[in-house]
């Protein structure tokens, strides 16, 4: 018997019985498509927090007063703030290294009839390096406005599409709490970033922000960037030594302030969202088998309907292994179809998702593959108890079968 | 209890065999054993001088490929599929191609007269046509032997009649062995010998002149 047959009858068998076909199949279609859809998910979360953390900027330590724990949302305890002399004494003693102080406050934002409460944070114009958010249009702060406090600010992509909407912002005045602040340049577009709107920012001089807002000299957070690759650890133990020495901590006691890399963030974001992939995969798998065991069952009620075709059949000359083969192959090209619509659903869906989400869509051939070739697996493994069934009817009593 | 017990006959090639008997009396089985469907559980049966009782499934799947055709009672047409296709269904095992199938297949159609209804299922045709298509199912593969169960037990006398007459023709055609088991004395008349079992046994074996008196 040749192979071109044997697949003609078991597209015949399928197509004869459409609604059955697809309901056997459906298992398998729902299995595939979320394994494919969830791995790829998985993996398109890393890939988003991984680019998230680029855009945050590279090699970048946050140097924070208070103790906390490990792990992105960790609890801070208070703590003496840092001072400006810090972050001089850092700057100064460090190598290799930017400096940018960080001072928010929270307050109202006014322009014209629009009011926004805003998180208003003072800097230094290395921030626009550190944190890796340029100024796109206008400039960042003169040396002289940052030594005298100017009331001056540079504004987020946000803020302009929220206040000003056509109007021009470069050279306009926002009231920032009670002081009249002049916008001397707007930051490119950053999005999103590890649930936070970058371009929400209003940045003055830290010293407007000390002096107009806070009222005090302290410095909330040092944003630190190492210059060079691979030196960040280097950087952290030198930034933890110098600043346990300034802030005269003996020896043996903890640390009251801490230092967080961004790297160590996204590496455990991204453990975490493998672990998560890795365990959804899975049981999305489950389901896959559960498919496979629906075929099975489809196809042993199959055997036992066509009883008596299959007695006609080895009547007229068909050996046991064509009438296996022919029902192995139906549960196989069953499979296979469910396989690639579980395929097709499983990226449709994950497209749909990402695109939704704003999420990079990652398509990877292996996970398809994969997905692919164990339904196809499915298919043999499942199909085969029935087949051998049909095969080992006895002829005559196949053919006395009702 | 066995269902059959002492028989011992032997078929010529080229005889029309009519297997007469009451009800349970063992027809059924003898045709079996006779097409290899079945093995029997003591005594020997040899086809063309081969012992049957040593070969495999596979073997005997062979056989009835290349020397038997079978004929049912209930026609046993595979349904939802052409005449066409049950009558090229023996070829497709047998592996011949697509066209080779066709043209053979549609040539066993004509000679049973169903040229025109190649393409009908089976639930298109009468109860004479489908048996029409399963005769040429059975040829189609052009078998020394062919087997048939109660051919005309479902049909009218007309209908019944057509059939024997397509044999008849046949075997004017053609070396072809016939074994037909029937319940009629008309279409067992038609045979040049009789078998008749009662219990399981054969109790006469003869012309139809001899045993049908
Ligand atoms: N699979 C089987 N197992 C055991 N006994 C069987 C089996 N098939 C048939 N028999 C018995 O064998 C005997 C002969 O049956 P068979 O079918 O050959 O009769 P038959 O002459 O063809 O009858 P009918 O004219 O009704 O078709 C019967 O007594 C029947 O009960
Ligand atoms: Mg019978």
């Amino acid at each position: 018997m040749r192979l071109a047959d044997t697949l003609g009858m078991a597209v015949q068998a399928i197509v004869r019985n459409k609604l059955r076909s697809f309901l056997t199949t459906l298992g398998i279609i729902i299995g595939v498509a979320s394994v494919v859809a969830m791995v790829h998910l998985g993996q398109s979360a890393t890939r988003s927090v991984t680019e998230q953390i680029a855009s945050i900027g590279s090699n970048l330590l946050f140097v924070m007063p208070g103790t906390a724990q490990r792990g992105p949302g960790g609890v801070r305890t208070s703590a003496e703030p840092f001072a400006m002399d810090d972050v001089e004494a850092l700057r100064r003693e460090i190598a290799g290294i930017l400096v940018a102080p960080g001072l928010s406050r929270s307050t109202s934002v006014v322009l014209g009839n629009a009011n926004e409460t805003l998180s208003v944070e003072g800097t230094s114009n290395e921030y626009f390096t550190v944190r890796n958010h340029a100024v796109a249009q206008g400039r960042g702060f003169e040396a002289a406005e940052q030594r005298s406090g100017a009331a001056v600010c540079v504004i987020g992509q946000t803020v302009v599409d929220e206040m000003y909407g056509l109007q021009e912002p470069l050279g306009s005045t926002l009231r920032v709490g009670r002081t009249a602040c002049q916008v001397v340049g707007v930051l490119e577009a950053k999005g999103q970033s590890m649930g936070q709107d970058r371009d929400k920012a209003v940045l003055m001089p830290i010293k407007a922000v000390q002096r107009r807002l806070v009222g005090e000299l302290d410095v909330g957070v040092v944003y630190v960037s190492a210059l060079v690759d691979g030196t960040t650890q280097r950087v952290q133990g030198e930034i933890e030594a110098l600043l346990r020495q300034r802030r005269r901590l003996a020896e043996g006691e903890p640390d009251d302030f801490y230092v967080r890399d961004t790297q160590d963030i996204a590496d455990a974001l991204e453990q975490t969202t493998a672990t998560l992939t890795i365990l959804l995969g899975a049981i999305a798998a489950v389901s896959l088998l559960v498919g496979g065991i629906g075929i099975m069952n489809i196809m042993l009620v199959s055997v036992t309907e066509r009883t008596r075709e299959i007695g006609i059949r080895l009547a007229i000359g068909a050996r046991s292994g064509d009438v296996q083969t022919q029902f192995l192959v139906e549960s196989v090209l069953l499979a296979t179809l469910g396989g690639l619509v579980g395929l097709l659903l499983g990226v449709g869906g994950t497209w749909l998702v990402t695109e939704r989400l704003a999420m990079p869509f990652v398509l990877s051939p292996a996970v398809m593959a994969l997905g692919f070739s164990f339904s196809v697996a499915i298919g043999v493994a499942f199909g085969y108890f029935p087949a051998r069934k049909a095969a080992r009817l006895n002829p005559i009593e196949a053919l006395r079968h009702e | 209890m066995h269902a059959l017990a002492g028989v011992d006959l032997t078929i010529r090639a080229g005889e029309f065999v009519a297997v007469m008997g009451p009800s349970g009396s063992g027809k059924s089985t003898c045709m079996n054993l006779l097409g290899c469907l079945d093995v029997p559980s003591a005594g020997e049966y040899r086809f063309c001088g081969v012992p049957v009782a040593g070969l495999s499934r596979d073997a005997l799947a062979l056989l009835r490929r290349h020397y038997m055709g079978f004929v049912f009672q209930s026609f046993n047409l595979l349904p939802r599929i052409t005449a066409l296709d049950n009558v090229a269904l023996p070829l497709v095992y047998a592996g011949e191609g697509r066209e080779r199938r066709r043209r053979r297949a549609m040539a066993a159609l004509t000679s049973v007269g169903l040229a025109e209804r190649a393409m009908a299922t089976s639930s298109q045709l009468s109860g004479g046509q489908q048996q029409r298509v399963a005769i040429a199912r059975a040829l189609v593969t052009e078998p020394p032997l062919l087997l048939a169960d109660e051919p005309t037990g479902n049909l009218d006398t007309a209908r019944a009649e057509e059939i024997m007459g397509l044999l008849a023709a046949l075997r004017a055609d053609r070396d072809i062995t016939i074994v037909m088991v029937t319940h009629e004395p008309d279409i067992a008349a038609h045979a040049d010998r009789v078998l008749y079992f009662v219990d399981g046994r054969l109790t006469c074996d003869g012309t139809p002149a001899e045993v049908l008196a």
